[in-house]
């Protein structure tokens, strides 16, 4: 009897078992919820300030040069702008806050806990694993972005008018037209969070403490949030992975202004590989002493 | 990979019985502080048998068993595990080796049965069709079917250490690696976990136990090995072990003067007297004679024979001290 015989039989699907329970796993924690709850909340407290405002009968926003994330001067004529504003709202922060923790917490966390050891030797194998960690992570990328999409649509059709709207550029589109462009720009700032997932899940293989990676990786977020700002930086700012999150707005103008949508996408692949890669590199050498 | 057959029972043995099914040869891992954890390891554990793995806390048994588990690499020699080398083989190896390695882990917030079904799950040949099923069986096994609906986080430690148990049991096994695995259970469950042991090691699994409690060793393995400072002192079969040690002579009675002083007389050395009771190493002769003596020079014997050896007594004059962990 040769010894391949001997081998279980391992169908290809029952690969992505783990996959289905990761996911499982991850949307059952409390704290999942939580980061999720947060996210949904901002576009009502957004909404209901700005409904509380315009009734005191001060006008929308004075004047497009006012303050505020982009869109909310739009958000009394169209409810369908409080998907962007919340999405320009919580993209700085919020939303990669919640990403850092999750990814943070994707190997660490296991191996804090332990049950690393007991994956690895059941064997869930050390790069299915870790493809099976990003998956979920993007996966949650996703879930997050929508989250904050549908709480915002649904809290600007119920508290503002719906109907056609006007891009940056002046041109109208239908209501329908408006849902797709909403649509593709959840997913576009879903793409933009692919890199600090991938830089978390690399934290995260270098730590057996799933509090210090989510620490990190939160850490480094504010970091380059900050040296973005400083303008004497400018040289390396386009190499941050923040730096053109905010070029989703380019897609509601008419034509759609793709250049800087081009460069953060191309940014995010560039850190997914980086990072990727040093994640693999790191976990598959990697001593499990935890 | 070939096409393999999925419906028949697995076939048991994956090595050929001249191999250990856990074979090591120079195996050795120091750390990158540069402590020498494991240090030349010759380790073989023949197949169907219940194997002892002894020896002080950090002695090197753990990490030895991470690297036999594939979780660490070694620093230079090889081990094998069903006779494929390890951590090259794990995903072949491994599906076929239950494990619990330095006590459960869990997940707090999964009741006891979610956590198995994760674990499963992370196995890629566990037949999904058949994961219900087999936790099922996994839990009444160890005696949690009551408690599995339960969130982990709410377990007693003698419950995750069954629920771990439990993990190790969720396909026929080839080989069991069982790290402590009594720890944390009151003295019935002792008893379960051990009849457990046997009832497995009857069906033709390879147990490899781990334990700083001697009795438990003695009780349920056939074979051991003893470990300090990372190296291997020993090893081969428990009967053999004990055998290595000589018994002490004993002469229990009210006059331990006389007594001791007639042995000493008959060329008997290390003769120790306690309360009642006169110890000494036993001779090679004929042990009647030596009643014999004491009877004729008036010593009143209330209880004469040679004590068997212990595990214990064959750790100490093995190490030369003592095994203050055993509790």
């Amino acid at each position: 009897m040769s010894q391949a015989e001997v081998l279980r039989r391992v169908s290809p699907l029952w690969t992505f078992g783990l996959l289905r329970s990761e996911l499982v796993t991850t949307f059952r924690r409390w704290r999942t919820l939580a980061l999720l709850g947060v996210l949904a909340a901002v576009p009502i407290l957004v909404g209901i300030a700005v409904k509380l405002e315009t009734q005191d009968g001060a006008g929308p926003g004075r004047g497009d040069g006012g303050g505020g994330p982009a869109f909310i001067a739009q958000i009394t004529n169209n409810g369908l702008f409080l998907v962007f504003t919340a999405l320009a709202a919580t993209l700085p922060f919020f939303l990669p806050m919640a990403i850092g923790v999750v990814a943070g917490d994707a190997i660490a966390g296991e191996a804090s806990g332990g049950t690393l050891r007991y994956l690895l030797v059941a064997p869930a194998g050390r790069t299915r694993l870790l493809l099976t960690k990003y998956a979920t992570v993007m996966t949650f990328c996703v879930v997050a972005t929508l989250v904050v999409a549908l709480s915002a649509l649904t809290v600007g059709a119920l508290l503002f008018p719906l109907g056609d709207l006007t891009t940056i550029s002046g041109t109208q589109i239908s209501f329908t037209e408006g849902l797709g462009r909403a649509l593709l720009i959840a997913l576009v700032v879903a793409a933009s969070l692919t890199g600090i997932a991938a830089l978390g899940l690399f934290i995260s293989t270098m730590t057996s403490s799933g509090i210090a990676a989510m620490a990190t990786t939160v850490g480094l977020l504010i970091t380059v949030q900050i040296l973005d700002q400083i303008p004497q930086l400018h040289a390396l700012q386009p190499y941050f992975f923040s730096h053109y999150w905010l070029s989703f707005a380019d897609l509601m103008r008419e034509p759609v202004y793709w250049d800087d949508l081009v460069k953060n996408l191309g940014l995010q692949a560039l850190y997914v590989a980086v990072f990727g890669s040093a994640a693999w590199a790191r976990f598959t050498a990697k001593d499990i002493t935890a | 990979m070939d096409e393999l057959s999925a419906t028949e029972p697995e076939p048991r043995q994956v090595v050929d019985a001249g191999d250990g099914v856990i074979a090591t040869r120079g195996l050795t891992k120091r750390f990158r502080g540069g402590q020498l954890a494991v240090d030349g390891l010759d380790l073989t554990v023949p197949a169907d048998s219940v194997f002892g793995f002894l020896g002080p806390n950090g002695s090197g048994k753990t990490t030895t068993i991470r690297m036999l588990m594939g979780l660490i690499e070694p620093t230079s020699g090889t081990a094998r595990v069903l006779g494929r080398p390890m951590p090259r083989s794990v995903r072949t190896v491994l599906p076929h080796v239950g494990a619990l390695i330095e006590g459960p882990a869990l997940y707090g917030f999964l009741s006891g049965r979610d956590n198995l079904l994760r674990y499963d799950a992370a196995d890629p040949t566990a037949d999904p069709r058949t994961r219900r099923t087999r936790v099922a069986a996994a839990l009444d096994r160890v005696g949690l079917t009551a408690a599995a609906g339960k969130k982990a986080k709410a377990y007693s430690l003698g419950m995750k250490q069954r629920l771990g148990l439990a993990s190790a049991l969720l396909q026929p096994r080839d080989l069991l690696v069982l790290d402590e695995p009594t720890n944390g259970l009151d003295p019935q469950g002792m008893r379960e976990i051990r009849s457990l042991i046997r009832e497995l090691a009857s069906d033709g699994t390879t147990v490899f136990l781990s334990s700083h409690l001697l009795d438990e060793i003695e009780q349920v393995c056939t074979h051991a090995a003893v470990m300090a400072q990372g190296k291997l002192i020993t090893q081969g079969s428990v009967a053999e072990l004990a055998a290595g040690t000589r018994g002490r002579l004993f002469v229990t009675t009210p006059d331990t003067g006389d007594a001791a002083r007639v042995l000493k007389e008959q060329g008997l050395a290390d003769v120790v007297v306690a309360e009642e009771r006169v110890t000494a190493e036993p001779p090679d002769r004929e042990l009647a004679e030596l009643n014999a003596a004491l009877v004729t020079a008036g010593v009143r014997v209330r209880g004469f024979g040679v004590e068997r050896a212990s595990l214990e007594d064959a750790f100490v004059a093995l190490t030369g001290e003592g095994f203050d962990v055993a509790g």
